[in-house]
């Protein structure tokens, strides 16, 4: 190829010789598996809208205590963790790591606190008598539309925290670059924005009066 | 490569003031649902408010914590697109037959 022909296609943005959207490839894959996987959240909560309002003896079992008062704590507590995770970003992005690391603890701590309290709420419902296919107050779907969902939220926060931890021990080390960071943070924080969801519509759409 | 990583933008630092505002918001913004589902509203009702409140919750994270507002707006023609066409989608073909099922419910 003539020189000048080289420079031109290099020059073009979708010719392969730059990258059009001016990011990594692992940052553009992070973002189509973020799309890919809030849609998998969508139908799940297009079909608990469908459950919660076709079914006019869907269970309303959560009270402001404990229910209501955990769910929102832990609302606060992933939205704390999304903030300590920017902050780990920008101290990457100024090349500062220890104290990315310690953001990076700090927001882990945040996401294993969330499964805690998660989990402490799941044990109450148990201990209520709410099954998958059985409760004792109406639906029989409750269980399984609110294990589910919450269920799978709760897998993308622990397979988070566990991500975030490979992520901190490899940039304290070098291994990792200020990029690496960036990716774990966007999935951090999508995993926070599916909550946005999850809280309002599971929790706050069966409130116990 | 070398051509390929130069075309790599770095964002501009943003202040942690900032960052902490947009917290506070949604907070506060989480705070505003908690009190509305104590305020007896009719179901599809609440349902419209609070899923409203979630979508500018998630718009303010995507922006701010997620830097979309820093990238190129080409990415933002690529994701949003796509996403709200799936859902629509989604809807499209989820809400005939679940309102076919509806009516053949004995009453």
């Amino acid at each position: 190829m003539h020189e000048t022909d080289q420079q031109a296609t290099l020059a073009s943005p979708w010719a392969g010789g730059v990258s059009p959207f001016a990011m990594g490839s692992k940052k553009l894959g992070m973002w189509l598996f973020i799309i890919s996987d809030a849609l998998t959240f969508s139908v799940l909560l297009i079909s608990y809208s469908y459950l919660r309002f076709a079914n006019p003896d869907w269970p309303l079992p959560f009270p402001f205590s404990p229910a209501i008062l955990f769910s929102t704590m832990m609302t606060v507590v992933l939205l704390a963790s999304s903030l300590t995770m920017v902050m780990a970003v920008s101290a990457a992005n100024r090349g500062e790591r220890g104290k990315a690391v310690s953001w990076i603890l700090a927001t882990m701590l945040g996401g294993a606190l969330f499964v805690g309290l998660h989990l402490t709420e799941w044990l109450h419902l148990i201990e209520e008598g709410v099954r998958p296919f059985s409760n004792p107050w109406g639906s029989p779907l409750f269980g399984a539309a609110f294990f589910g969902i919450t269920g799978l939220h709760m897998t993308h926060v622990a397979i988070g925290v566990i991500y975030l931890g490979i992520i901190s021990f490899g940039f304290g080390r070098g291994k990792f670059s200020s990029e690496d960071v960036e990716v774990s943070g966007l999935y951090w924080h999508f995993v926070d924005l599916v909550w946005m969801f999850v809280f309002p519509l599971i929790y706050l759409m069966s409130v116990k009066y | 490569m070398g051509t390929h990583a130069h075309t790599i933008e770095s964002h501009p630092d943003t202040p942690a003031r900032t960052f902490v505002w947009v917290w506070i918001w949604l907070v506060a913004i989480t705070g505003f649902e908690v009190f509305l589902a104590y305020k007896h509203l009719p179901p599809n009702i609440m349902l419209t408010i609070l899923l409203g409140l979630s979508v500018i919750k998630a718009g303010l994270i995507m922006s701010w914590f997620m830097h979309l507002k820093f990238e190129r707006f080409s990415l933002v023609l690529l994701l949003v697109p796509a996403l709200v066409f799936c859902i629509c989608m989604i809807l499209i073909f989820f809400f005939p037959d679940s309102s076919r099922l509806l009516n053949l419910r004995p009453h």
